[in-house]
């Protein structure tokens, strides 16, 4: 197998890696190969230096010191390392949802005119939640008092935070009991980093039970609100076609790459481009049009609102600029590698940064203000236009691969795909699973990381959990990885389904893989989720669910926060390598074994994709067997 | 695969939309925007239309709105590749497809295109409300819709019997390749219609609209939905209308189409054709759609689909045996033999008896069978004598359980019964007889059908069957005595005389908040259930819907209520119910499931009632049909000043007596006043108004208020002087 091969499935990337090694550019696996082997003491979590009395290191073999200079144990150092990991995740999931409510209140004021209510009946659901009432009032009147409300949520210091209500109540009513209810966003987060401060919380039980309660705060808080009320201004996604991969980088076109993860500028930007003067500006630069693609999450949410192409994952935002064919890429927050400057540097390609709070040196910045989003969005496509005729043809080298999908589903909108009008409902997948046809559902997300083979992990689990009759619901670099894949395809149930997931594919004329959005949307799938309880018939509380999740190929620490957030709501989680934990038996034991007992989810490692599978389907059918439900219909494989 | 069909069904449903429209526009160019428009004999306008948008739609006009509405349900065919889902789409395209449908055979009426030759058409209200007592005691589990043709008249014959056997009403029609399976049976001379369980509606898919208006109407009927709760509608018919669609024959657009309409209402579809399937369960109980290609299968397939609930008796006699067959006449020229009625004497009796006086099972036949009748005679003697012991029966039973000899009777096919006591009257067909039914059978239908029904009670059935004229009036002496005994007992029941009522929630499985009481002087709404068919019925199932209630402290004695009456009212109303006075109109009254036999009505104006039966379907001195005023009167909720009742009721001392009583009615059908005769005569003779018979105006008086009024006062009847109703 050549180099290319082992370090990505997806052949556009390995074309644009071999690229790279012929023009001898060093892109991400170079640059990790190079830092091979990497440091033990962080692999472990056994690194402290939080304290100017250290660094100090727990030698994980008992030989050397097996306390940190102030008396810290292992257990204590790493427990208070992954709260701070999920404390950094949940503040950049919730930061992002901040931003979202932020504009949401300048649209309402009617300080951000290029935003608007575009979802009047999820803006009214929402406000009811908040108990606001409705009587009379004006979309915007009522949008205004849904973004102070939200924003109410990051700094609310006491009670608990509004979306855990649409939890089902015995998950509450244990969390409650449990003192993990998160009572404000921010205050979760501060607290995080006050405990792990030097000399504070030195019981690792009682550091990660608030790490569970902070991740609650991001699901059910930040992330939601993140989700929610970007479908109140952007529009709730429904089923859409779109394409996926490097190929959609046209080469006669201008092309822009929109990436990182917020839709506010984007969603703006995606009009901008079809501004007839623009297009024709394109035209006199000897363009025949305006390309925009995603990259990361931004690509999930254009895609899932837009339809709007997506270029690739995590792991792709070098190799777009390989190409040698884009002229400009926007970015914003989250997840964009600080290699992209240097990068965009040995090409025409201009690399622009928007968000206030993600500056590059050396790179052009163009603040972002939701007051003048268009005019903002025109200028900025307005130099990628310009920059179209600095593109060196002779460097050009788009893959010709690209892959059709449908994506665009969300937990409001599934009844309706299932029973129209008239018969909304999510009865179907609650027989479905009850009567075996389905044996559960799966969560895959996160994100890409080299140290795992590019897309492997997400799309070998996801064939071998849909061959097992397991429905799987995708965000963020996953969705993309198995959209490439051809499994966001509704021929993919034809050609990978089990015989029970394909009858109920074929019914509904649905792929057996849901892109559900980015990854702030996995607050999506605990909805999902919550409503699959309601329905009836498949126990009391998320953790009776025959569910699980996975990030195979997981990297950020918003992918810990996500995890922890989903343990903490009962449900069974598969990480690919480890969570730096291994260092400390007890604080292992606990996330991966004893959890389970208290909030009924709990965490395994599994670096291989088939056998991660086989660990979620494990769990899904001691679920299964947990609520007497049928066997499974069909014997596949 | 699926796809396939959801395909079918959006291009059939672009079909039927677009001629409805076509038809709309040619009608209103035609006729007129306010032109008006109507089904015969229902309240309830484009029922599918009233019960799911809450429209009335009485004009082309009204129903320009329904065709934009289900054009906007219209949705575009699925992708070759990459296609978006489809399963909502595909649904909704079915409901576009139901409505469109509905407009086309409206304007068919309008344009005099309707009920199409032999075919029954829109399916009224009173037929759908006759058929909801049959529905809820399970008589009639579920309900056919035939589409299609079958390969062979032999094949459609033996589907239909397979129904009726199970007591499951098929509708018949539409066609295929320009054959349908209405003139299959008509070929084969197949009885049909509603007596029979067969009923045809229409040779095209289109007409297949009636069979599914009809069951919408139920759940605003029964159900006391609201129209406009389009979702509780389907769900209703879903749960509790036990129906599916069986195609023979190819399908085509419009019946994919009409199917993706039915699967809306939980209905399944069952195909003999090599179709796509779609097994997933959720919209539809089981699957939704599935093939069966074998048609000696075909019909327990439908049934296992539909989840249809049959009891199957195995009734050991050389005919079909089931309720289907209970409606069923036999005709002079098809008669083998009778007895009784004019032609003859003939009595029926059942009587308890001590545990060793009776041998199980024994059927003795004293005389000649029906093999050999006096020379050139079709009739003969009969004296059906039934003997039954049982460690819980009783004396009161009797009547219950010899009525049932009529209906035990009937359900053989070929047989027919009417009639009770001295006054039956039973034909045998040629194909009985000649199939070998002879008079034992009649034995061993009624020990077996006593055994099944009322196992609770009976232990022990023995039979004697006496065909020679001086025993049939030895025995016939000491029968009448019994038969006078127990008129006396029933008489002399009252409802002081009692401390315990029964209750009947047989119907809640149709109208879920709805409670009927029972009382010695007031029979169920539905008239087919007395003080003592409750107190049997209580024997004989302790769990079942009919419960003893003691009626517990006395709240007002005027209005019949009572505390611990009140209090089960409550509680098995789910709470809605706080109230409910016996005897009143106006305070507190009774609700209604839906099976009434009579509305009684207030009129205001004129200071009294109306009472109007099911059976009338013209107008009334209220302004409303009866089918207008049982639109308002069921679905399990009290409205003060309309009531539905069982016929007897009106002739019972405790009719309205907090009104007044009888003396109230000023109104009432002919054929109603007929109907009761001697007995409505006696009670107002009791009230000391022996002429208030001919002062009750009917249909041949007026059937407005106003001429009503006017000839009250000529005729001075009594309620002008009494206290004001209101």
């Amino acid at each position: 197998m050549s180099d290319a091969k082992q370090k990505s499935v997806d052949v556009a990337s390995q074309q644009m890696i071999e690229q790279a090694e012929a023009q001898n550019i060093k892109i991400v696996w170079d640059r990790y190969d190079t830092m091979q082997p990497q440091c033990g003491f962080g692999q472990l979590g056994i690194c402290c230096r939080i304290c100017n009395m250290g660094p100090c290191r727990i030698d994980p073999f008992g030989e050397g010191p097996q306390k940190g200079v102030c008396g810290a144990s292992a257990d204590t150092i790493v427990a208070r390392n992954l709260l701070r990991m999920i404390a950094t995740g949940a503040a950049a999931h919730s930061d992002h949802g901040r931003d979202i409510a932020e504009a949401l209140l300048l649209a309402a004021e009617g300080k951000a005119h290029d935003y608007g209510v575009n979802n009047p009946v999820r803006l009214r659901e929402i406000a009811t939640l908040y108990g606001i009432k409705l009587d009379g009032k004006k979309d915007l009147e009522i949008a205004g008092e849904v973004a102070l409300k939200a924003l109410s949520e990051f700094g609310q210091q006491e009670g608990e935070l509004r979306f855990i209500s649409r939890a089902p109540k015995k998950t509450q009513d244990l969390w409650r009991k449990l003192g993990v209810t998160p009572r404000g966003i921010d205050r979760e987060i501060v607290e995080c980093m006050h405990r792990t401060h030097m000399g504070v919380d030195n019981d690792y039980k009682n550091i990660i039970m608030h790490g569970l309660r902070t991740a609650l705060s991001d699901g059910w808080g930040g992330s939601m609100i993140a989700t929610e009320l970007s479908d109140i201004l952007f529009g709730a996604p429904n089923p859409i076609k779109s394409k996926v991969n490097l190929g959609v980088l046209k080469e006669n076109y201008v092309n822009v790459v929109v990436h990182g993860h917020e839709p506010t500028l984007s969603d703006v930007v995606v009009q901008a481009a079809e501004d007839a003067e623009l297009i024709k500006l394109a035209k006199k630069n000897g363009a025949e049009g305006i390309n925009i693609v995603g990259m990361c999450c931004t690509a999930n949410e254009m895609l899932m609102r837009h339809g709007i192409h997506s270029a690739g994952n995590f792991l792709q935002q070098e190799l777009a600029i390989l190409t040698g064919s884009v002229e400009l890429m926007m970015v914003d927050v989250q997840c964009i590698m600080p290699a992209l400057a240097e990068l965009a540097n040995c090409f025409h390609t201009e690399l622009i940064t928007t968000s206030p709070k993600a500056k590059f040196p050396g790179v052009t910045h163009i603040g972002f203000d939701e007051k003048r989003a268009m005019e903002i969005s025109k200028t900025i496509i307005k130099r990628a236009v310009e920059n179209f005729k600095n593109r060196r043809k002779e460097r050009v080298v788009i893959p010709q691969e690209t892959m059709d999908l449908v994506a665009g589903f969300t937990a409001e909108d599934i009844p309706y795909i299932i029973g129209g009008k008239y018969r909304s409902t999510w009865k179907p997948v609650n027989e479905g699973i009850i009567s075996g046809r389905l044996r559960g559902v799966a969560g895959v997300v996160g994100c890409n990381n080299p140290n795992v083979r590019h897309d492997f992990g997400h799309t070998e689990m996801v064939k071998e959990l849909i061959k097992n009759d397991v429905l799987v619901v995708v965000t963020g670099c996953s969705a993309i990885a198995n959209a490439k894949m051809g499994l966001l395809k509704p021929e993919a149930a034809l050609k990978f389904a089990g015989n029970g997931l394909r009858e109920i594919c074929e019914a509904v004329g649905i792929p057996p893989v849901l892109h559900v959005g980015s990854c702030v949307d996995n607050s999506r799938i605990l909805i999902a989720c919550s409503k699959i309880v309601e329905e009836g018939g498949l126990g009391e509380s998320l953790s009776d669910l025959p569910v699980a999740g996975a990030a195979p190929e997981w990297m950020s620490e918003k992918a810990i926060s996500i995890g922890f957030y989903f343990v903490a709501s009962g449900v069974f989680t598969v990480f690919g390598t480890p969570q730096p934990v291994l260092g400390s038996q007890k604080v292992t034991d606990f996330i991966t074994k004893d959890l389970e007992n208290i909030v009924g989810g709990k965490f395994a490692f599994e670096v291989d994709p088939i056998k991660a599978a086989h660990l979620m389907i494990a769990h899904i059918d001691k679920k299964r067997q947990g609520l007497k439900l049928k066997p499974m219909m069909y014997q596949n494989g | 695969m699926s796809k396939i069909v959801a395909e079918a069904v959006i291009r059939g449903s672009r079909e039927v939309f677009k001629q409805a429209s076509d038809f709309l526009d040619k009608a209103i160019k035609e006729k007129g925007e306010s032109q008006r428009i109507e089904f015969p004999e229902t309240a309830f306008y484009m029922p599918m239309a009233n019960a799911l948008l809450g429209v009335k739609v009485e004009t082309l006009k009204d129903a320009i709105a329904i065709l934009k509405h289900a054009e906007s349900l219209l949705p575009q065919v699925p992708a070759d590749k990459v296609w978006l889902p489809y399963l909502g789409d595909a649904l909704n395209a079915g409901m576009a497809t139901l409505f469109s449908e509905e407009i086309i055979v409206a304007l068919r009426y309008l344009y005099q295109q309707e009920p199409q030759k032999d075919c029954n058409g829109f399916f009224t209200d009173t037929i759908m409300r006759s058929l909801g007592i049959q529905l809820v005691d399970g008589r009639m589990p579920g309900f056919a819709a035939i589409l299609g043709a079958a390969p062979d008249n032999q094949t459609a014959v033996k589907i239909v019997r397979e129904l009726q056997q199970r007591n499951i009403l098929a509708f018949v029609g539409s066609s295929v390749n320009g054959r349908s399976i209405i003139d299959q049976l008509i070929e084969e001379n197949v009885q049909m219609g509603w007596d029979n369980y067969i009923v045809p509606y229409g040779r095209d898919t289109i007409s297949g609209i009636y069979p599914l208006n009809w069951a919408i109407r139920s759940a605003l009927t029964f159900g006391g939905i609201k129209p406009g709760q389009a979702e509780k509608c389907l769900l209703y018919t879903k749960e509790r209308v036990f129906a599916f669609g069986l195609v023979l024959g190819e399908l085509d657009d419009i019946k994919y189409a009409t199917g993706a309409g039915a699967i809306n209402m939980g209905f399944p579809i069952i195909a003999d054709t090599d179709i796509p399937e779609i097994k997933p369960s959720g919209i539809t109980v089981y699957e939704a759609l599935v093939k069966e290609l074998d048609h000696k299968k075909i019909v327990p397939r439908c049934i296992e689909v539909r989840g249809v609930k049959v009891k199957v008796s195995n009734i050991a006699v050389p005919v079909s045996y089931a309720a289907a067959f209970e409606g069923e006449r036999v005709r002079k020229e098809q008669l083998q033999l009778e007895f009784g009625g004019k032609s003859g004497q003939a009595f029926e009796y059942l009587t308890m008896k001590d545990m060793d006086q009776v041998v199980d099972g024994k059927i003795e036949i004293i005389g000649p069978d029906i093999d050999q009748p006096e020379k050139g005679k079709k009739s003969m003697p009969l004296a059906l004598i039934v003997e039954v012991a049982g460690r819980k029966m009783q004396k009161d039973f009797e009547p219950v359980l010899e009525r049932q000899i009529h209906r035990f009777v009937n359900y053989a096919m070929g047989l027919m019964h009417v009639g009770q006591r001295d006054m039956n009257w039973i034909r045998v067909s040629q194909e009985a007889f000649s199939k070998g039914f002879r008079l034992k059978h009649i034995g061993v239908i009624l020990h077996a059908m006593l055994h099944q029904e009322y196992s609770a009670i009976v232990d022990k059935v023995q039979i004697k069957i006496y065909t020679k004229q001086e025993d049939l009036e030895k025995l016939l002496a000491e029968a009448s005595n019994t038969f006078k005994e127990r008129d006396e007992r029933l008489r002399g029941m009252t409802d002081e005389s009692v401390d315990t009522f029964y209750s009947c929630t047989l119907c809640q499985s149709f109208a879920p908040n709805h409670v009927c009481m029972i009382t010695p002087e007031r029979l169920g709404l539905c008239g087919a259930y007395s003080w003592l068919d409750g107190k049997a019925s209580y024997e004989i199932t302790p769990t079942g819907p009919n419960q003893p209630v003691a009626k517990g402290a006395v709240v007002d004695q005027n209005l019949g209520q009572w505390k611990d009456i009140n209090e089960f009212f409550y509680s098995k109303s789910n709470k809605t119910i706080e109230k409910v006075s016996m005897y009143s109109l106006m305070d507190s009254p009774q609700s209604s499931c839906g099976c009434f036999e009579c509305i009684v009505a207030i009129i205001p104006e004129a200071n009294g009632v109306m009472v109007v039966h099911r059976d009338y379907s013209g107008m009334t001195p209220c302004g409303m049909s009866f089918t207008t005023l049982a639109g308002s009167v069921g679905g399990g909720v009290q409205t003060p000043g309309f009531l539905g009742v069982g016929k007897l009721y009106l002739v019972s001392k405790k009719f309205i007596s907090a009104e007044g009583g009888l003396k109230r009615l000023l109104w009432m059908p002919k054929e109603l006043k007929e109907l009761l005769g001697d007995k409505l005569k006696k009670r107002a003779e009791e009230l000391g108004q022996p002429d208030l018979i001919e002062k009750i105006a009917d249909e041949t008086t007026t059937t407005t208020s106003e001429q009503l009024l006017e000839s009250l006062q000529k005729l001075k009847h009594p309620a002008l002087e009494m206290d004001p109703m209101m």
